[in-house]
């Protein structure tokens, strides 16, 4: 499979009843229903997962890794999101967490609270330089970075040209178990994911020391640690984090992990794009760092997330006040993962140019033209019947060659309407070997 | 270039105060020059030209219309407005100039930098006002240019 187009949101033929919920809810009008199935555009997809959390009869799912797959390497490290440990009650402690992950059968943790805290120091550097188009967007949401490249491609000189905390983490554990002597081939680097962006986000990552080899999703380690973390002792040895990296949980963790500035923290996905598109009419330019979810209350929304985000919230005001004090970075070990180049960011962002209608210009003004009149013809209800989300959407469809006009229900009848006239003024004419005076229609010529 | 027929022309109204909607008739042209396939940096100054436009509109005036009009090499924006007009021109192309009364700063516009804003992004602009009764701003972006 070619790892630029692989989605983790996938349907469920067998389920999908071909209703329009998620045509409607998609940000970026990705998917379309055909033949009675929602297909989604794989260049259009963010993976954001709003139709899983939209659909009534859950088709859409994410696509994640079993913890079967520990067995493919002799040794693993687990790579905890931050989110995770908002799915326990708020006075369990992370230690028993960390615990129930060896219990699972892993090898090492590497909390990727720990890996925020890391890579916080550097934003902040970041964010110093004079040569920043302000606001900095963060990167540490895949579907976030996604949607710019989709949607808004002027904004990729605003995110952030650092790698997200898990591929910072992953690197930083990867160099770490090198160094104990274990071959690059030997270990197994697994993200708890709360969403299916970042699973997304793994599977793309590269083949070196930032390789993520699989991501388990929150949801399906949750229920196997539940029933045995009371009895677990505390692991103190991979417990590293402090509320500096465990608030990036939830929005507005960011922004907390960095200091005095002018900061600002926007969650769900409709929202985001609200802001963004002030971003690009040239508004918050006093922002300096602008934080972007893709799911309402931040990563503890994802849809592999178990716990209700706002219970999610109180889970982790707990633990900030539990984990309150911060450990300093190793200043040698901070110049070591600097050489290592941690921080870069591995797969650069590449604007993807799927909202042009051509790619010659005339041709797309041509284009343009024939959607704005068949625009006119359509019932601009916006039911999304066709199969496209929006009236504007199927005249893009037409004028693409994926939709037919006669897709739109109101358009067919008229259709229909028109023939049923033909067939009527035919049906209604006297044979001429009837008629007196040949051809005419009934009442006509008498 | 007289008598030539733009390839399309979008024309629409703007309600000066009107604050819910401001900034939606400058999407819309963003959207619209997506598509054409414009490139993204080009398409970027021009947005941010036309936002300028349309907000000092709903800031300053009662009512004005917005045409975008687009040809094979150029995109010509018309911003005209029914409003108080601009007492001196050259001052209020100054950076950090604004008229904007305390209620509308508050609300994080008027700021000062819009036609110096406009100029920035456009390739020309001219400015024909008459005070207590209107003005119209006249852009235009040339394809293929930087500002």
């Amino acid at each position: 499979m070619n790892p630029e187009i692989f989605h983790s949101v996938l349907l469920d033929e067998g389920k999908c009843k071909g209703c329009t919920h998620c045509i409607r809810r998609c940000p970026t009008e990705a998917i379309r229903v055909k033949r009675g199935k929602a297909r989604i555009d794989e260049d259009r997809c963010i993976d954001c997962g709003e139709c899983i959390r939209t659909c009534p009869n859950h088709a859409k799912y994410g696509q994640t890794d079993s913890l079967e797959r520990l067995k493919e390497y002799p040794y693993t490290i687990a790579l905890p999101a931050p989110a995770f440990y908002a799915q326990f009650k708020g006075n369990m402690s992370i230690g028993k967490i960390l615990s129930g992950l060896l219990e699972l059968g892993f090898h090492e943790v590497f909390e990727v609270a720990r890996g925020a805290e890391i890579l916080a120091e550097e934003v902040e550097k970041h964010l110093r330089r004079r040569d920043i188009s302000r606001p900095v967007i963060s990167s540490a949401c895949p579907a976030v970075v996604r949607l710019i490249e989709v949607q808004f491609p002027s904004l990729i000189e605003h995110l952030l040209p650092l790698d997200s905390p898990m591929a910072v983490s992953a690197k930083i554990a990867r160099i770490g178990a090198m160094q104990r002597g274990f071959r690059p081939e030997e270990i197994g680097v697994f993200f708890i994911t709360p969403c299916p962006a970042k699973v997304m986000e793994v599977r793309r990552s590269g083949g070196e020391i930032e390789r993520v080899n699989g991501a388990i999703s929150v949801s399906s380690i949750y229920p196997r640690l539940i029933s045995i973390i009371d009895s677990l002792p505390e692991t103190t040895e991979f417990q590293l984090a402090s509320w500096k990296g465990i608030g990036w949980a939830r929005s507005g963790g960011e922004q907390e992990s960095l200091g005095e500035g002018e900061y600002m923290a926007v969650d769900g996905i409709h929202h985001v794009i609200s802001v963004f598109e002030k971003i690009e009419m040239g508004e918050l330019k006093n922002v300096t760092y602008c934080e972007a979810q893709a799911c309402v209350g931040g990563c503890i929304g994802g849809v592999f997330a178990v716990q209700n985000p706002f219970i999610a919230k109180v889970n982790v005001n707990y633990l900030l006040k539990k984990y309150c004090n911060y450990r300093p970075l190793d200043t040698e070990k901070a110049r070591e993962w600097k050489r290592d180049a941690v921080f870069r960011r591995e797969n650069l962002y590449e604007a993807r140019d799927v909202m042009k209608l051509d790619t010659d210009y005339r041709k797309a003004i041509e284009k343009y033209q024939m959607i704005e009149k068949f625009l006119e013809k359509l019932p601009a209800l916006d039911c999304g019947a066709c199969g496209s989300p929006t009236c504007r959407a199927l005249a893009e469809d037409v004028v693409r060659g994926k939709a037919q006009e006669i897709d739109c229900p109101f358009l067919l009848r008229e259709k229909l309407l028109e023939i049923s006239k033909d067939i009527f003024d035919l049906a209604s004419r006297v044979p001429q070997a009837m008629s007196e005076e040949g051809g005419t229609k009934k009442g006509e010529g008498q | 270039m007289s008598g030539e027929q733009p390839f399309i022309e979008i024309k629409r109204s703007i309600a000066g105060g009107d604050f819910a909607i401001a900034g939606n008739i400058s999407s819309e042209t963003k959207t619209i020059l997506q598509q054409t396939g414009l490139p993204p940096v080009f398409i970027r100054r021009v947005v941010i030209a036309c936002y300028e436009a349309e907000m000092n509109v709903v800031i300053h005036a009662y009512r004005g219309t917005f045409t975008t009009q687009i040809y094979s090499d150029r995109i010509l924006v018309v911003v005209d407005d029914e409003g108080p007009g601009i007492p001196d021109v050259s001052l209020a192309f100054q950076e950090g100039y604004s008229t904007a009364p305390p209620h509308i700063r508050e609300m994080g516009f008027g700021a000062g930098y819009g036609l110096s804003n406009m100029k920035k992004c456009s390739n020309q602009i001219a400015v024909d006002t008459r005070v207590g009764e209107g003005t119209r701003v006249t852009m235009v972006f040339y394809l293929n240019s930087s500002p």
